[in-house]
């Protein structure tokens, strides 16, 4: 028997550390390779982590709850497989160090003592920018000085270009000094970790970054439900779920998008890039989470197709299985804000895309055609824009233009299948 | 200028201050016609007769007493104490008479005594030859206390000393006695009691220091400069009143500071040079300051090794700078 360690996967190409939410063995249970042995929550999905080797759970070193970096320990397994019984003391003890000691790296490098401190602030100095000699790292005041006199202009240039084409790069909202805010006896206070984390991070980036503009048109959509519910029960009896009136919005969406892709784009610092491929993100709500998987290629699909994904993409968020792959890659998001009884919106951003549309409730109402009154259904359409790279009129022309094709959808415009 | 040792910069400065004025006179244990157990007198007997140069019986308590009066009186003492650890009969004397006179009389009386006495360790002396008593006078208001480090210091201090109207402790590390050598001019000058002296100059880390410790200090920037790593050594010479000013100057400098003494760690002088570094020098420092001290057991050990260990030495002082420099 060799003892094992089974460390925090990497789920997903920009994780960088995981919360175990739960562990699905206990000390002394046998797993076979690949069983689940825990569930994590990363910022980007929920996954289980599968054992690497068959053997007897020896020793839980990780408790729910806990946040860990990739790579490191989660628990150990006890196994009878041979393969790595002999890089298993020294290499192992080797990983640990060196692994400790990348986490003092980042421990120190942005650990400051009072006096770098002071003159960083005294000659307004980033200190993202000064390379640390001292211990891990360590920014020392002779770094700060030898910074400060020879100031390396090329090399914080190449910098700030790198990190102005790095759309990962990690985002600092800026911090408004405010008095601490306290709970008082009896308030539940919820730690703000994960997914809530993330989604707090790329709202406050969206609305700090990009200057949102924001515009409403509002629709006749009579036809379409007309038509959506003379399908809807034929639908659902041979394809067994829902045919969604989103899935037309869609439809219309990207249809339109393909007219004009100047919104299916993003703004990259000095350039605008316009992508080619029109993938809608959609916003799904579980419990108290907001998941946003995305749609790929939804100019290539039928309805049915995208009632189908939406259907499966929500069933996914539901269980708590949504994969990295699946949330990725996103153009333009599309937000049915209407599921939950919403008449008018303004949705944020969804950083780095150019533009959101909400899709409102569609409510019947009065409305005059040729000096009559009729009831007819109307839906507002609500569209948050990033002004920098786009303009009003565009952005009417594009609003024009989905309306247009959600008025007149039919059978004959716009089939199922 | 002539090369001379610690010691022999001692007997040169009670020598030229004896001669100059006839006030000055030695009273100790076998300090006259012995000429001291270190022979730090030798020579003063012959000179300046047996009313000036004077053996006391081995009762410290008087030694200090008799020259409290004496001094009172407005002669002016050196009182030697054989040893520093046999001082403590004289505590009383020193603390609640020497150091209060002048505050207890409203400036009537003054109290011009030179206490000297051999401390420190090295030499196998064992508990009852090599303690560092500094730390009991430190926080004594009217008592000043002289450490020296090089030749030069002894003579300019010792003289400061013997001509200061209130009483002086002056302790000399008694392995420096034949071990530091330096230059000391021949003609008569003084150094001011209560200032510090940079003794290197250094840009990386400061090491705060007085005594025998100031020469381990200045061997490991020696040997730490092949590497650049530039060495601020500072000798306090006088541990009470500490010079303050100085203290913050030389710690603000690099924000790295090494203390370092011979005393045991706990409540020694060091950690009052720490507590000003911290009150005044918060935004300029770049590392916690570090403390290089003996270790807090009850004496010096006797046995070579274990002495060894308990003393300081260049090495000892040098990876403690490599750590903070590299900090």
């Amino acid at each position: 028997m060799t003892k094992e360690r089974i460390n925090m996967p990497q789920l997903g190409e920009s994780v960088t550390e995981g919360t175990i939410s739960n562990w699905l063995v206990k000390t002394g249970d046998h797993v076979e390779k690949y069983d689940p042995i825990a569930e994590v929550m990363t910022d980007k999905v929920n996954a289980e982590v599968p054992s690497s080797f068959t053997g007897e759970i020896s020793e839980i070193i990780a408790g729910e709850g806990e946040t860990i970096e990739v790579g490191e320990l989660m628990c150990f397994i006890e196994t009878k497989e041979k393969k790595n019984a002999l890089n298993d003391e020294k290499p192992d003890n080797e990983k640990e160090d060196s692994s400790t000691q990348t986490k003092d790296n980042t421990s120190m490098k942005k650990r400051y003592s009072p006096v770098v401190m002071r003159m960083a602030q005294e000659n307004n100095v980033d200190l993202n920018e000064v390379v640390g000699t001292g211990n891990s790292g360590r920014i020392t005041k002779k770094d700060l000085e030898s910074y400060l006199n020879n100031p390396n202009k090329e090399k914080t240039i190449e910098k700030e270009e790198v990190s102005s084409e790095d759309e990962e790069i990690e985002f600092h909202p800026p911090i408004i000094r405010r008095k601490p805010i306290v709970a008082n006896p009896g308030d539940r206070e919820i730690p703000v970790t994960g997914l809530r984390k993330t989604i707090a991070q790329n709202m406050v980036r969206s609305k700090t970054e990009i200057p949102h503009a924001w515009m409403m048109i509002e629709v006749d959509v009579t036809n379409l439900v007309r038509y959506r519910n003379a399908e809807k029960n034929s639908f659902k009896e041979n394809e067994g779920y829902n045919l969604s009136y989103f899935a037309f919005f869609l439809n219309a969406v990207a249809k339109s998008l393909k007219q004009f892709p100047q919104l299916n784009s993003c703004w990259a610092g000095d350039k605008i890039i316009h992508r080619s491929d029109i993938n809608l993100s959609i916003a799904v709500a579980h419990h108290h989470e907001l998941y946003v998987p995305v749609i790929k290629n939804v100019d290539e699909k039928s309805i049915k197709g995208i009632a189908k994904e939406i259907h499966q993409l929500s069933q996914k968020a539901r269980t708590n299985s949504l994969k990295p792959e699946d949330m990725e890659g996103g153009t333009f998001t599309v937000n049915n804000t209407g599921s939950f009884g919403s008449v008018e919106s303004m949705g944020v951003i969804n950083y780095p895309q150019s533009a959101i549309l909400q899709v409102e409730s569609i409510v019947k109402r009065p409305v005059i055609i040729d000096d009559m009154f009729a009831a007819r259904d109307m839906v507002n359409l609500c569209l948050s824009l990033d002004h920098r790279v786009l303009d009003g009129v565009i952005c009417g022309a594009f609003m024009s233009h989905v309306k247009g094709i959600l008025e007149n959808i039919s059978s004959e415009t716009t089939p199922i299948y | 200028m002539p090369v001379m040792s610690y010691i022999q910069a001692v007997t040169k400065a009670i020598d030229e201050e004896m001669d100059r004025d006839q006030k000055v006179f030695i009273l100790g244990e076998d300090v006259g016609v012995r000429g001291g157990v270190f022979r730090a007198t030798d020579g003063l007997y012959q000179k300046y007769g047996e009313s000036r140069v004077i053996d006391t019986p081995l009762a410290e308590s008087a030694i200090a007493g008799v020259g409290i009066g004496a001094a009172m009186y407005g002669m002016r003492p050196i009182a030697e104490m054989q040893f520093a650890d046999f001082i403590l009969p004289a505590v009383n004397q020193i603390i609640s008479e020497a150091a209060k006179l002048r505050y207890r009389s409203n400036n009537d009386w003054e109290c011009p005594i030179t206490i000297r006495a051999p401390y420190g360790g090295g030499v196998h002396g064992a508990l009852y030859h090599s303690q560092s008593i500094e730390a009991i006078f430190a926080n004594q208001p009217g008592l000043k206390v002289v450490m020296p480090s090089t030749p030069y210091d002894v003579k300019g201090l010792l003289k400061a000393a013997i001509r200061d109207d209130d009483p002086v402790l002056f302790l000399e590390h008694k392995r420096a006695y034949r071990l530091i050598k330096g230059e000391v001019p021949d003609e008569d000058y003084t150094l001011p009691i209560g200032k510090a002296d940079i003794k290197r100059e250094g840009t990386d880390v400061t090491v705060i220091t007085y005594g025998l410790c100031v020469h381990f200090a200045l061997q490991a920037a020696e040997k730490l400069a092949e590497e650049n790593i530039s060495i601020e050594v500072l000798d306090l010479r006088t541990v009470y009143p500490l010079d303050q000013e100085a203290i913050i100057k030389a710690a603000s400098k690099t924000g790295k500071v090494l203390l370092i003494t011979e005393d045991n760690k706990e409540g020694s002088i060091i950690g009052e040079v720490a507590a000003i570094i911290s009150e005044n020098c918060l935004f300029d420092l770049d590392a916690p300051i570090k403390r290089l001290a003996g270790p807090d057991v009850p004496s010096m050990p006797y046995a070579p090794t274990l002495e060894k260990e308990f003393m300081l030495n260049a090495d000892k002082v040098e990876q403690s700078i490599r750590e903070l420099a590299e900090f």
